[in-house]
């Protein structure tokens, strides 16, 4: 044992020069990485005659913009359409890639592996390179400028199901087994027991599976063509064009797009940094 | 005297509905039955669309008249194509700067934040924060941070400080580097946070062992934390790289007016991509565009697969 390691504590209490100093720098660093936002907000708040003062904190605070926007443009339209999208895309994902990724990691048959290689293998094709095929499915089937059209290309992905079958395997069979003895059918098994056991790993895929298709930009552009069916960011591009040079009404538009997923961040914090270090160790 | 037994009426096994199916045969059909909905979509959603777009690349369509298949004319003319090579340079310019300068920052802001105690939550809050923003949102503020004076955020604190407006996504050699910073701030969160897991995964008594050998914290880094953060180096490069290739919202949000420009000096391969495919409906062209887009991604997974290939 080394009697002098510096333990967290100590090394608080002791008062350092260096640590007080590259604690300024990383506080200053961290202050930068949330300017845009400070002034996205500050903006939002100020009067068209007062975008050009630099302060932050504006003068005369006023709704006004936000008032106005929610008025003329389909925010709130935007807004349940991107949730809608967002919500039933990751109730897919949570049952469907956890659904398959315990059959891969729990059962033994044949063809697992041909499955197992084939699912990970389009990890490999970029969306970019399927979005012209969607495109012409979507045509031909009607999918174009409706909800389905938005969320069929992601009902399940590969990544998901990997994650999921990674963290399955650390199930012991025993549960499984004891279950199958008492006579429960495998879906029972599936749903009761090893779902409840995996439940970081879930709540990981939910955050994740949200907030990628709350904030999607590429298909949902190609396969919306109406204002009514655009989601947030499509809306919100539009928006903007439209407005052209009114900073303080775009910097509103963009702050009502933020807010969203900035209130689910300081709620979930915990979950989602841990989410991100699960996900980026196991993925 | 006549009792009407059980054994009057059925055979000796009074319950055999039917004949039992095998363990092994229940169990394949449990397996299938949960497959099946997700083995149909993987065929319909993703290889098909794969294949056909490997077909498409291969004709010449408009969506007006039948496709015709013309074999390999779209990769010629794409290759004969001044402006596909200028996309391409474009495209390598943003993950040839990109990916180093986002890692390095990334890794050094990991670093000093993993051993900081005090306020630690909240200093990690501020470099994650921006990277659960949507992108075609912050992109418009970045866009008015770059606007001339006076709207400009930058160009009005530069005037105030007394120096001299520089043109951003006007010139034609600052617009790819003012979009490549707003990419690069996007991604930092999410790469800090992977950094300080890896930086985690570390155990200690590697550190310990160093510290009783008397070793420097320089030497340190260079000797154990660096060589024992490889791999999860290697997955940020690869998929720093990847999501350079594939850049798309702030390019096309910061140059709407112009997508792409000016001159075409901030058009990405998924630009082109979006363009010839749903302004020009040049849809055999684009889906050759995929491809080429699809075998540069396919190679930089391969050299991670390869990199990485002794840990297996």
């Amino acid at each position: 044992m080394t009697s002098v390691t510096e333990t967290p504590g100590l090394a608080m209490s002791r008062i350092n020069p260096g640590a007080i100093i590259r604690w300024t720098i990383l506080f200053i660093g961290g202050v930068l990485m949330v300017t845009p936002l400070l002034y996205m907000f500050s903006t939002s708040l100020k009067t068209p005659g007062q975008i050009y003062d630099l302060r932050l904190i504006p003068a005369e605070p006023t709704l006004a913009n936000y008032i106005e926007v929610l008025r003329e443009g389909d925010f709130m339209r935007w807004f349940i359409n991107s949730s809608i999208v967002a919500v039933v895309v990751t109730l897919s994902n949570l049952f469907f890639d956890s659904l398959v990724g315990y059959t891969l990691a729990k059962f033994k048959f044949r063809g697992r592996r041909f499955v197992f290689i084939a699912i990970l293998s389009t990890l490999m094709i970029p969306t970019e390179m399927l979005v012209i095929p969607w495109y012409l499915m979507s045509a031909q089937f009607g999918w174009l400028d409706t909800y389905w059209g938005i969320m069929f290309p992601g009902m399940t992905t590969a990544f998901g199901t990997f994650l999921m079958k990674q963290f399955f395997e650390t199930v012991p069979d025993d549960f499984l087994e004891a279950a199958r003895i008492d006579g429960m059918n495998e879906f029972t098994i599936w749903w009761k027991i090893a779902m409840p056991l995996v439940t970081p790993a879930l709540s990981a895929l939910a955050i994740f599976t949200f907030l990628g298709n709350w904030t999607a930009f590429f298909w949902p552009l190609i396969v919306t063509t109406s204002k009514e069916l655009y989601t947030l960011p499509i809306g919100l591009t539009s928006f903007a064009v439209e407005q052209a040079i009114r900073w303080e009404m775009i910097m509103t538009g963009a702050a009502l797009a933020t807010i969203p997923t900035l209130v689910i961040f300081l709620v979930l914090q915990r979950f989602i940094v841990r989410g991100v270090m699960l996900a980026g160790l196991k993925g | 005297m006549v009792h009407p037994t059980s054994s009057d009426t059925v055979p000796t096994h009074p319950i055999r509905p039917a004949p039992r199916l095998s363990m092994r045969t229940r169990s394949a059909l449990w397996v299938w039955g949960f497959l099946a909905i997700p083995v149909l979509f993987y065929c319909v959603i993703r290889f098909y669309p794969t294949f056909n777009a490997f077909w498409l690349s291969l004709t010449d369509w408009d969506l007006m008249s039948e496709a015709e298949f013309i074999g390999f004319e779209n990769y010629r003319r794409m290759f004969a194509d001044p402006d596909f090579w200028q996309t391409f340079r474009n495209t390598f310019e943003y993950l040839v700067f990109g990916t180093p300068i986002s890692l390095l920052i990334a890794f050094v802001v990991a670093y000093y934040l993993d051993r900081v105690r005090f306020a630690h939550n909240f200093l990690r809050a501020l470099y994650f924060m921006p990277y659960i923003t949507t992108a075609a949102a912050m992109a418009w503020v970045w866009r008015w941070f770059y606007q001339p004076p006076p709207t400009g955020l930058i160009n009005s604190a530069l005037g105030e400080m007394g120096f001299g407006q520089i043109e951003f996504l006007g010139s034609t050699s600052n617009a790819l580097p003012a979009i490549m910073v707003t990419a690069i701030w996007a991604g930092l969160g999410f790469q800090i946070i992977i950094f300080m897991a890896g930086l985690r995964a570390i155990p200690d008594t590697y550190y310990e062992a160093a510290r009783i050998d008397g070793l420097g914290e320089w030497t340190i880094l260079r000797k154990i934390t660096l060589p024992l953060l490889k791999p999860t180096t290697v997955f940020l490069v690869v998929f720093i790289s990847i999501a350079f290739l594939r850049i798309f919202d702030q390019v096309y949000n910061m140059t709407t007016n112009d997508p792409g420009g000016p001159l075409g000096t901030t058009e990405p391969l998924v630009l082109m991509i979006y363009q010839t495919a749903f302004s020009s409906y040049d849809m055999g062209y684009a889906a050759a565009q995929t491809v080429v887009l699809f075998t540069i991604l396919l190679v930089v997974s391969l050299l991670q697969l390869w990199i990485l290939r002794d840990r297996a």
